[in-house]
C-alpha cells in the first residue's frame, strides 16, 4: 500500500508546484510522401498527417482526466521536409510549410516540427532550397518548427551552412519584424541534433526512426526546487541524492503517460525525454533550481557547476525509472521562458558568455536569447559557429536559438507570449567574427570522432 | 506489491480547515455515485485537516472527469479542497 507521506507528497507536486507532462509529441514518417510534383506530395502529407494524428489530442485529453495530469502541449515531429521534398523538383518549399501549418491545426496541435536539414557534412540540392525557404516559411505559418543540424562529432562542422544560417535567422527576424521577430522563436540550429527529441523548435522524425512513435517530454523545475528546500545547508552530496530522486519520480509520471498514450493509439512508445523544461510562470523556473544551491542569482561563479551537477543527477534518477531515455534530456536554460533566467538577464547578473559556458554542460544551448537587432548576420554566425564546436568537440548536444529583433537595443524587452515567454535583449560582444565567417568550408571531425 | 494494483481504483485527497461533516458530505457523494470506500485515513496535520481515502471505481456510475468535477463542488461548499487520482500514478511514482 501507498503511504500517506508518498500520497501528499504527490498531491502537492500537482497541486502546488507545477507538475505537468510538458509534450506529448507524435512522430511521423513522411518518406513515403514523396511525389513528383509539389502539390502531390503536400496532399499525400496533409493526408497523412492528419490521418496518423486526429486523434492525438483527444487521448492527450483522456490521460489526463484518468490520472488527473496535465498535459501541457500536443505535438507532431516529422521526416526532414528536405528530405520529403527532394523529388517534387519545387523551387521554394514555403507551400510544404503551409500544408505542415494546415495539417497541425486540423489536427489542434500547437506545433509541428520538422521544416528541417541535415547538412553537417554539406548540402544537397533540396536542403539548400528549405533553408532559402525558411524567412518566408516561418512568416506565413503559425505552428511549424524549423530546425537545421549544422555539426556532428562525426562529420565535423559545416562552416558554409552557419555562415548561411546567420543571414537567415537575420531574413527571418526581418520577415516577422512586425511580430518582434517571432518566427526565430521557431528556428533552432544544432549540433548532433537527437533525432527523436519531442521539444520544439528542434523536434523533427529522424530517418532511423520507425513509421509512427510517441516521445514523451517531462517537465518538472518546480518539484526539484521543492525538494531542494528540505535539504538547505547540507552538503551537496545530499543534493545530488534528492534531485536524483525527485528525477525519478517526475520520469515515472512520463513513462506512465507515454505508455498509456502509446496503448491507446496504437502507436509504439519511443522515449521519454527527461529535460527539465521551464516555464515564465513563478515557481517553473530552472534559474531558480540553481538559486536553491546556494547562489545568490544564477548566473554567479559557481552556476556552471551547479548547472552541471544537476543535469547529470537529473540524468540518473531518470534512467532507472525509464528504460528507453532518449531526446536532449536534461535542464533546458531558455531565457525568455524561464521567470528566474529572465530576472537575472535583466539585473545583469546573467550574460552571453556566462550562459555559454553553461551550455557545455547542460542539454541544449543559447536559447530563446533576444539581441540587438542590428547584430551583423557574421556576429550571429560567430556565436553559432562557438555553440557547435562544444558540441561537436565535446560530444553533445548543442543549440542556438537567437532573436535579432528588428529596431530593438540592449535594455528594450520583447513579449512573445504564452510559453515563449518575454526576454530583455541581451548585450552580444561587439568585435567583429567577420572575416573568420567569410572563409566558410569545413571545420574537420575532432580525433575522437574515430572510434572505429 | 503489484497485486494491489487495479485498474478501478484511486485515491482521494482532502485538505483544508476541520470543519462539521466533512466526511459526511463527500462519503454522501461517493454512496450516491456508486463509489465503494476501501480504506480512510485522517489526521490534522499543523492544525489542516488532511484525509485520504482509497476507493474502487468499479460500480461508479459517472467518468474520472465528472466525479472529480462533483468532488470539486463539493469541496467549494465545505471549503477544503478535494483531488481525486487514479492509483496507477501513485505506484508509478513511488514503487520501483
Amino acid at each position: 500500500m501507498i503511504t500517506d507521506f508518498e500520497v501528499l507528497e504527490t498531491v502537492r507536486m500537482f497541486q502546488e508546484q507545477h507538475l505537468d507532462v510538458r509534450t506529448i509529441t507524435m512522430g511521423i514518417n513522411l518518406m513515403d510522401c514523396a511525389a513528383d510534383t509539389p502539390e502531390k506530395s503536400c496532399q499525400k502529407i496533409y493526408d497523412k498527417i492528419t490521418r496518423l494524428a486526429k486523434d492525438l489530442v483527444k487521448v492527450g485529453e483522456e490521460i489526463t482526466e484518468k490520472y488527473r495530469v496535465p498535459i501541457v502541449n500536443k505535438r507532431i515531429s516529422v521526416t526532414p521536409i528536405s528530405i520529403v521534398a527532394a523529388a517534387s523538383g519545387a523551387k521554394d518549399y514555403t507551400m510544404f510549410a503551409k500544408t505542415l501549418d494546415r495539417a497541425a491545426k486540423e489536427c489542434g496541435v500547437n506545433f509541428i516540427g520538422g521544416f528541417s536539414a541535415m547538412v553537417q557534412k554539406g548540402y544537397t540540392v533540396s536542403d539548400k532550397r528549405l533553408i532559402e525557404s525558411i524567412p518566408e516559411a516561418l512568416s506565413v505559418t503559425d505552428n511549424v518548427c524549423s530546425s537545421i543540424n549544422l555539426a556532428s562529432t562525426r562529420s565535423g562542422i559545416n562552416m558554409d551552412a552557419v555562415r548561411d544560417m546567420g543571414e537567415i535567422i537575420k531574413k527571418t527576424a526581418e520577415a516577422t519584424k512586425d511580430r518582434d521577430a517571432l518566427g526565430c522563436a521557431k528556428l533552432v540550429v544544432f549540433a548532433n541534433a537527437p533525432e527523436d527529441n519531442p521539444f520544439m523548435a528542434g523536434a523533427f522524425l529522424g530517418p532511423g526512426e520507425p513509421e509512427c512513435v510517441i516521445n514523451v517530454g517531462i517537465s518538472g523545475p518546480g518539484v526539484i526546487k521543492a525538494a531542494l528546500e528540505t535539504v538547505k545547508g547540507e552538503d551537496l552530496g545530499v543534493v545530488a541524492e534528492t534531485i536524483k530522486k525527485a528525477a525519478f519520480k517526475i520520469t515515472r509520471v512520463g513513462e506512465l503517460v507515454a505508455r498509456e498514450a502509446s496503448q491507446r493509439l496504437n502507436v509504439p512508445f519511443g522515449i521519454i525525454d527527461l529535460s527539465l523544461a521551464p516555464t515564465p510562470a513563478v515557481g517553473d523556473s530552472v534559474g531558480r533550481i540553481l538559486e536553491e544551491f546556494g547562489l545568490e542569482h544564477c548566473g554567479a561563479w559557481g552556476t556552471t557547476a551547479a548547472l552541471a551537477m544537476l543535469n547529470d543527477a537529473v540524468k540518473k534518477g531518470g534512467t532507472m525509472a525509464s528504460s528507453f531515455v532518449g531526446g536532449l534530456s536534461g535542464a533546458f536554460i531558455p531565457v525568455s521562458e524561464d521567470e528566474g533566467m529572465i530576472e537575472v538577464a535583466e539585473k545583469g547578473f546573467l550574460r552571453l558568455e556566462k550562459l555559454e559556458a553553461m551550455t557545455c554542460v547542460c542539454s541544449v544551448g543559447l536559447d530563446m536569447i533576444a539581441i540587438p537587432g542590428d547584430t551583423p548576420a557574421s556576429t550571429i554566425s560567430g556565436i553559432i559557429a562557438d555553440e557547435m564546436a562544444l558540441g561537436t568537440f565535446n560530444n553533445k548536444t548543442t543549440a542556438v536559438r537567437v532573436i535579432p529583433v528588428p529596431g530593438k537595443k540592449v535594455g528594450d524587452q520583447v513579449e512573445f507570449g504564452g510559453l515563449l515567454g518575454y526576454a530583455p535583449i541581451m548585450e552580444v560582444n561587439t568585435a567583429s567574427s567577420e572575416a573568420f565567417i567569410a572563409r566558410g568550408g569545413r571545420i574537420p571531425a575532432p580525433i575522437h570522432s574515430m572510434r572505429n | 506489491m503489484s497485486t494491489e494494483k487495479d485498474k478501478n481504483k484511486a485515491v482521494i485527497t482532502v485538505v483544508g480547515c476541520d470543519a462539521v461533516g466533512i466526511i459526511a458530505k463527500i462519503s454522501a457523494l461517493l454512496a450516491e455515485e456508486g463509489v465503494n470506500i476501501n480504506d480512510i485515513t485522517q489526521t490534522i496535520l499543523d492544525d489542516i485537516f488532511t484525509m485520504i481515502m482509497l476507493v474502487d471505481l468499479k460500480g461508479a456510475k459517472s467518468e474520472m472527469k465528472a466525479l472529480s468535477d462533483k468532488l470539486d463542488k463539493v469541496g467549494e461548499e465545505i471549503g477544503v479542497s478535494i483531488r481525486i487520482q487514479h492509483t496507477d500514478l501513485f505506484y508509478a511514482m513511488h514503487r520501483i
